[in-house]
């Protein structure tokens, strides 16, 4: 089992003939993804990667290829634009990998996307992949193993460090997800703890939060409240100076409601067991399995 | 991107909000010509730096005459505030007051959406507000797609003056804020303080604009607005190099691929023992020319004593990063010892170019972080 990622996923490559989506979608199909359909407007009725059908709409690829989740590698300035079109078509399970992705844009994308019933993932985001399975995004496939970790992240690299980690130790995944780094972004720490409670395959889960906003300590309320699985957590930052921003958007501290000592004690209150650093997170998982 | 006080009022000007003339002057004489031409019986004069608190910190005086706002201004031109020289005050005329108040703008992450904030409490920071009376403080939250309504604009008009005239000067000023909020991109558009004259009308005093970063591609008016001299200059030198850099006071300077990962590398350089000397993040994208501008800004930071690489390849190619410190090497003395952990795409590549010019690498980032710190103490020493 798994959450948001399964045997049923039928992706469309939004930007699939872009530098990134190219790529990228060589490295899904390799990895066991089933790469139904790519769109790149004006290219319709050409191949990708020598097999994907690609078409001018998203409309179309899902009306011919019944594709069911999109990830989006465009621009940023086109990638607002690339989640209501998703959305229109009736994909359920949205995924924005685009960086830089405006924030007033996003408050227009969110309720729409909502109203519409999908699942956004990021924008600004690695995505997720379950390994074994398939990837949808960026997440390279072969630092994963598979097995009964979840794992939920706001960063990139340092998701894929701690799974790096959890690997060698031979603690597998049943999905990693990187919620991405941005003020708004569409699935949050509580909607993955939430997925990952509700999924049998999945005996306990990492969390990976760092300085900004007050995801992390809602995030551990709800751990606390309704979950009986073990939550191992960790939050970067703990030496960012106050107010400065550190390359992610999202990571800004703001008031007192944003630092990673405030967050790692709302963890602890909450039970979930606080790593000072990535390598904490094998002894204790191991502790708590 | 913060924006200076009087391009902020500029843009709410532009808006249609009542702001007073005003003028800028970067000399004592010309503090003096922009008063005169003002024409006011008494004027204030502001330093324009990226800094709050600025009158706390002497930056903001009264002046009687023309001549005393040259005075005046001979005082707070190239004074420090919070470490930023000020290089521009702000001449405009010093107004009659009845009230204060705080109107304000955000995006709010907790509700995904813009919130107005306003409070009959201005003149004062509105976290100072926020901490001492909330109760003062009414907020609206905003659908993007359908702007401030009419109505919310005038409910929260009406929390700041009874009176229904002044409530519907002041309900105009806030539909009009929320625009110069959307045209310019920001994430933060505030006016504080709104004052209300004896005369019964309402202006804009004070005006502060932050501008999502992520905006600017697309409204080069307002980058245009960016003041360099404002800021730190390797932070200016990394951006236009499509790095993202913060200085640090420690020894330890980092390169990382990833904010989440160059924060917890930093963190690891604390836990070890040692002290960061800035967040480097490369980004995602490998061009071994961002490598580069990555050591000779690092390098040029006279406190670094070793330089630590954590780079975990996904969509950076760990071979474009080694091939960056090899170039590196090659068109400028690195005089410090570098400490290279790579993993990840292409790591076998990378080790072969470093191994031709007879460097190596780790995998495990704690090993690495604490022959870091081992070596700037060592350095130290």
């Amino acid at each position: 089992m798994s959450v948001f990622v399964n045997e049923q996923t039928r992706l469309v490559v939004q930007g699939i003939t872009g530098r990134d989506g190219s790529f990228h979608t060589r490295q899904m199909i390799d990895y066991g993804t089933r790469v139904v359909a790519g769109v790149t407007p004006g290219k319709g009725g050409q191949k990708a990667e020598g097999t994907v059908p690609v078409f001018n709409t998203v409309a179309e690829a899902v009306a011919e290829t019944g594709a069911n989740a999109s990830v989006i590698y465009v621009p940023a300035k086109f990638a607002a634009d690339a989640v209501f079109e998703a959305a229109d078509a009736g994909v359920a399970l949205i995924v924005c990998i685009s960086e830089g992705v405006p924030v007033l844009d996003m408050t227009r994308v969110y309720p729409y996307v909502k109203e519409h019933g999908a699942r956004l993932i990021g924008p600004n985001c690695p995505g997720l992949i379950t390994p074994g399975v398939g990837k949808v995004g960026i997440i390279p496939g072969q630092i994963c193993t598979a097995g009964p970790i979840g794992v939920v992240s706001r960063s990139g690299t340092l998701t894929y460090e701690v799974v790096y980690q959890l690997t060698r130790a031979g603690l597998g995944q049943t999905t990693c997800i990187g919620i991405g780094g941005d003020p708004i972004i569409g699935t949050n720490f509580i909607d993955c703890l939430a997925a990952f409670e509700a999924d049998p395959a999945t005996t306990a889960v990492v969390m990976i939060g760092e300085i900004g906003g007050t995801d992390e300590q809602l995030a551990a309320d709800f751990v606390q409240a309704k979950m009986k699985k073990p939550v191992v957590g960790f939050i970067a930052g703990q030496t960012a100076p106050p107010g400065r921003r550190m390359g992610h958007a999202g990571a800004i501290i703001s008031g007192s409601s944003g630092t990673a000592a405030e967050k790692m004690a709302a963890f602890e209150r909450a039970g979930i067991a606080v790593m000072k650093r990535p390598a904490d997170v094998v002894p204790l998982l191991k502790e708590r399995l | 991107m913060n924006l200076h006080e009087y391009q902020a009022r500029e843009l709410l000007r532009r808006a249609g909000i009542p702001v007073p003339a005003d003028g800028v002057a970067t000399t004592p004489k010309e503090a003096k010509q922009v008063a005169e031409r003002l024409g006011a019986r008494r004027v204030v004069v502001k330093a324009q730096v990226h800094a709050g608190g600025r009158g706390k910190a002497g930056g903001v005086k009264l002046a009687a005459s023309p001549a005393e706002a040259e005075q005046v201004a001979a005082k707070i031109l190239g004074m420090t505030i919070k470490g930023l020289t000020v290089h521009r005050v702000l001449i405009a005329p010093a107004a009659e007051i009845a009230s204060e108040a705080y109107v304000g703008v955000i995006v709010d992450r907790t509700t995904q959406s813009p919130v107005f904030m306003v409070s009959p409490a201005g003149g004062i920071d509105i976290e100072e507000v926020a901490a001492t009376t909330p109760e003062k403080i009414f907020r609206a939250r905003v659908d993007a797609r359908y702007g401030l309504l009419p109505h919310q604009a005038l409910g929260l008009a009406f929390r700041l003056y009874d009176d229904v005239t002044m409530a519907r000067q002041a309900a105009d000023i806030l539909q009009k804020l929320y625009r110069a909020f959307v045209d310019a991109g920001a994430s933060l558009a505030e006016i504080n303080p709104l004052v209300r004259t004896p005369q019964g009308e309402i202006v804009a005093l004070d005006a502060k604009i932050a501008v999502d970063d992520n905006e600017l591609d697309r409204r080069p008016a307002i980058a245009a607005l960016r003041d360099t001299t404002a800021e730190e200059p390797s932070e200016v030198q990394a951006r236009e190099a499509n790095l993202t850099y913060i200085k640090l006071d420690g020894d330890v300077g980092c390169v990382v691929n990833g904010a989440g990962l160059a924060m917890a590398t930093m963190d690891l350089v604390k836990y070890y023992g040692g002290e960061p000397a800035n967040f480097l993040d490369i980004g995602g994208s490998s061009n071994p020319e961002k490598v580069v501008s990555a050591l000779q800004i690092i390098t040029a930071d006279v406190h670094v004593k070793a330089i630590l690489f954590n780079i975990f390849g996904g969509i950076t190619r760990c071979d474009d990063v080694a091939n960056g410190i090899v170039a590196a090497t090659r068109r400028f003395k690195v005089d410090r010892p570098i400490v290279i952990r790579l993993t990840g795409t292409n790591e076998k590549e990378a080790l072969a170019i470093l191994g031709g010019v007879g460097m190596t690498a780790l995998t495990d980032m704690d090993e690495a972080v604490k022959q870091a710190v081992a070596m700037a103490k060592g350095a130290a020493a």
